[in-house]
């Protein structure tokens, strides 16, 4: 969420159980702050914490000129001194879901170990090799939180439209959903590059707006009911929460342009969702 | 002069062409320019230049409400309105309220100093919502006459979510029994005389029974509601099944007390009954306090198989332990509550013995189900185990100590 609006949003995700300490808030605010000056980031979110056992890390992101490209992730563990986190590759990806298990230890040095054993048959004798991947817990981060962005970051439609160059910029005339809008899934869409456009029927297409449509609608996914839509604070604020990554919660407070996400978990995807739906 | 004319004239035609009816929407483009400059000078947004085009589509789509509201409101009650109502309920005091001022204890704990220290951890669920929540307890133990009841948490389900509250109850309460305590053990039996199929000689383990209300698994009786304001819902008791089914599935709460709960192994029991079986595997696994906190109460004639270790209160002599030693080791903070055995209760029962072959698997259940997980402990009774012991009988630490702020600690499972 977007730390212009931190100090009043973090109540309207509270409903999810989380929330951050005084000292906290008042602690991130002056960071995030110097944080986007520093960088000369054009908006700075706080994006939310990872709980690992011995410790917790605080994650912010600051974006540039295009929302979706500009993006960068930075890691704290105590609110004040932000480190940046490296961009996540495909190799490090792979790395990285091959070698880590369990939760996150807190420690951004921790290594994780992995044995690889590759058979190199020739003729009767195969000769095994042992590779041993290392991944650091920092690699680790990073790949999580490009995962979840790229798996269940929302926005409601309308807020960022593509600019005629190509750049996915704030929507300053949004002026929110409306309630009836924003009960329905399909108002809401992921943030992050379309990964299926599926041609739609022209029933379907009726508010088609090339410059807000070009995002994959939530009411899409696989499997159906991974998303859990609720009201919440007396009705007031439309809440997401995701099934998929226990802890992301999304909130948009209709006929406001008011909206912003964040993760407050452990970091691991829940594999286990289409058993407990 | 011509000059002048002619251009008086042009504007005038052009002046009428803006004023020509639209075939389309019977507008026409002067009204449009008109008002769309007069948003303009009224608002006097910033870069108006760069957002001029979603403006005047705003005028437009505005000019369409206004034809439509020919037709009355219906008076429509909208959820949040309905909610709102109910919530004010909440803040009213009863009349006869007396206004003394009571010195007696009250079943409630001091919720807001509870939140507050919550906080401290990063748990919690912002301040109003809290605050509506202890009006809301506060009406649930006026409604129900409870002794005591103190929050127990919230549980996030996808349609709704469940506010859970722990009460204990005065007297017995046999009120909400499951039908289903006495198995049926329906034989089949074909009434002609001719010769019978041969009956099968398979019985159904019997089913284990229940504990009491007020001990074990049941110690305390749950309430739960929506939101708060909304009526609490008494949940029913849980029973051995219901928490060994419980055990071997993961499945989310949607947020509808009767919803069926589809899952292999079949659950007994629908939404309410999942939660309550939840709950009570939740209070018994991770509920702990200080070492020395509580102490058991010394009842008279305890007899040595059955140890009745559900009864603690609070130690007098307690002193408070540093926080640093507190924060130092997972061996200062103990459990409070019964662990549940494998059976499914908190003191285990010994079903009926057969003879023959199974009486040596019953005597081997026996002797694995008659001691708790946790090996006795060499401080105080098998019930206040450090949690440090948890560590050897599950794999990943459990057990998060944190220290807020300075003056603060509290311990994360």
């Amino acid at each position: 969420m977007d730390s212009n609006s931190l100090y009043y949003s973090l109540e309207l995700v509270a409903g999810s159980g989380h929330i951050l300490t005084l000292e906290q808030r008042t602690a991130l605010e002056s960071s995030l702050v110097l944080l986007k000056k520093n960088y000369k980031f054009s908006r700075v979110l706080f994006w939310g914490k990872i709980l690992g056992i011995n410790g917790v890390y605080f994650i912010a992101q600051g974006r540039g000129e295009d929302e979706m490209k500009d993006k960068k992730n930075l890691y704290s563990l105590n609110c004040m001194d932000w480190f940046l986190l490296p961009p996540a590759s495909d190799s490090m990806i792979e790395e990285v879901s091959k070698a880590t298990k369990g939760r996150f230890m807190g420690d951004p040095s921790f290594v994780y170990e992995h044995q690889e054993i590759h058979r190199q048959g020739k003729g009767n004798e195969p000769v095994n090799e042992k590779a041993v991947i290392t991944v650091t817990e920092e690699k680790r981060l990073a790949v999580s939180v490009h995962q979840i962005d790229a798996e269940v970051s929302v926005v409601p439609r309308g807020a960022f439209i593509k600019s005629p160059r190509g750049l996915v910029q704030l929507n300053r005339s949004f002026c929110g959903l409306s309630e009836a809008e924003a009960r329905k899934l399909d108002n809401f869409l992921h943030f992050r590059q379309s990964k299926n456009m599926k041609k739609k029927s022209a029933l379907d297409m009726g508010d088609w707006n090339p410059a807000m449509d070009y995002l994959d609608a939530l009411s899409d996914d696989i499997p159906k009911g991974s998303w859990s839509l609720q009201f919440e604070f007396a009705r007031k604020v439309c809440v997401l929460r995701s099934l998929l990554w226990f802890g992301l919660t999304f909130y948009h407070v209709p006929m406001t342009p008011q909206h912003g996400y964040i993760y407050i978990g452990d970091g691991t995807k829940n594999l286990d969702l289409p058993f407990m739906l | 002069m011509d000059g002048k004319e002619e251009r008086v004239q042009s504007a005038a035609a052009f002046k009428s062409y803006m004023l020509k009816n639209s075939t389309k929407s019977n507008l026409n483009l002067y009204d449009h320019l008109t008002r769309l400059l007069t948003k303009l000078m009224d608002e006097q947004p910033q870069n108006a230049v760069d957002v001029i085009e979603d403006i005047s589509s705003d005028v437009k789509r505005g000019l369409l409400e206004e034809m439509q509201s020919t037709l009355q409101d219906l008076p429509e009650t909208t959820a949040d309105v309905e909610l709102a109502k109910q919530q004010r309920l909440l803040f009213t005091r009863p009349k006869d309220v007396d206004h003394e001022e009571e010195l007696v204890e009250t079943p409630l704990p001091n919720v807001s100093e509870l939140s507050f220290y919550l906080e401290q951890a990063g748990v919690g669920l912002g301040r109003e919502e809290m605050q509506r929540i202890f009006l809301a307890l506060k009406q649930l133990v006026e409604s129900q006459l409870l002794l005591q009841c103190r929050l127990w948490g919230k549980i996030l389900g996808t349609e709704n979510s469940y506010i859970v509250a722990e009460a204990v109850v005065e007297g017995d309460d046999h009120s909400i029994d499951e039908p289903a305590e006495e198995e049926e053990r329906e034989v089949d039996t074909q009434e002609n005389e001719i010769d019978q199929l041969p009956q099968s000689t398979y019985k159904p383990p019997s089913v284990v029974p229940k504990e009491a209300t007020g001990t074990g698994a049941n110690k305390f009786v749950y309430y739960v509601c929506n939101e708060p304001g909304l009526p609490w819902v008494k949940l029913p008791s849980v029973s051995p099944a219901q928490i060994t089914a419980a055990r071997q599935i993961r499945k989310i709460f949607t947020g509808k007390l009767d919803t069926p709960i589809v899952s292999y192994p079949p659950f007994p029991g629908n939404e309410a009954n999942y939660l309550r079986a939840q709950i009570a595997r939740i209070s018994a696994g991770t509920q702990v306090s200080p070492q020395g906190f509580y102490q058991v109460l010394e009842e008279e004639g305890d007899e040595e198989d059955e140890v009745s270790q559900s009864n603690y209160e609070p130690n007098p002599d307690f002193e408070g332990i540093p926080a640093a030693e507190m924060a130092e080791s997972l061996s200062n903070w103990v459990h409070h509550v019964q662990h549940i055995l494998l059976q499914g209760r908190c003191t285990w029962v010994n079903l009926e013995v057969k003879p023959g072959e199974e009486s040596n698997e019953e005597g081997e259940a026996d002797e694995k189900e008659e001691e708790p997980d946790e090996p006795e402990p060499e401080v105080g009774p098998p019930m206040f185990t450090p949690i440090s012991q948890d560590a050897e009988s599950l794999r990943e630490q459990h057990y998060v100590i944190n220290i807020g702020r300075k003056t603060d600690r509290h311990v994360q499972p």
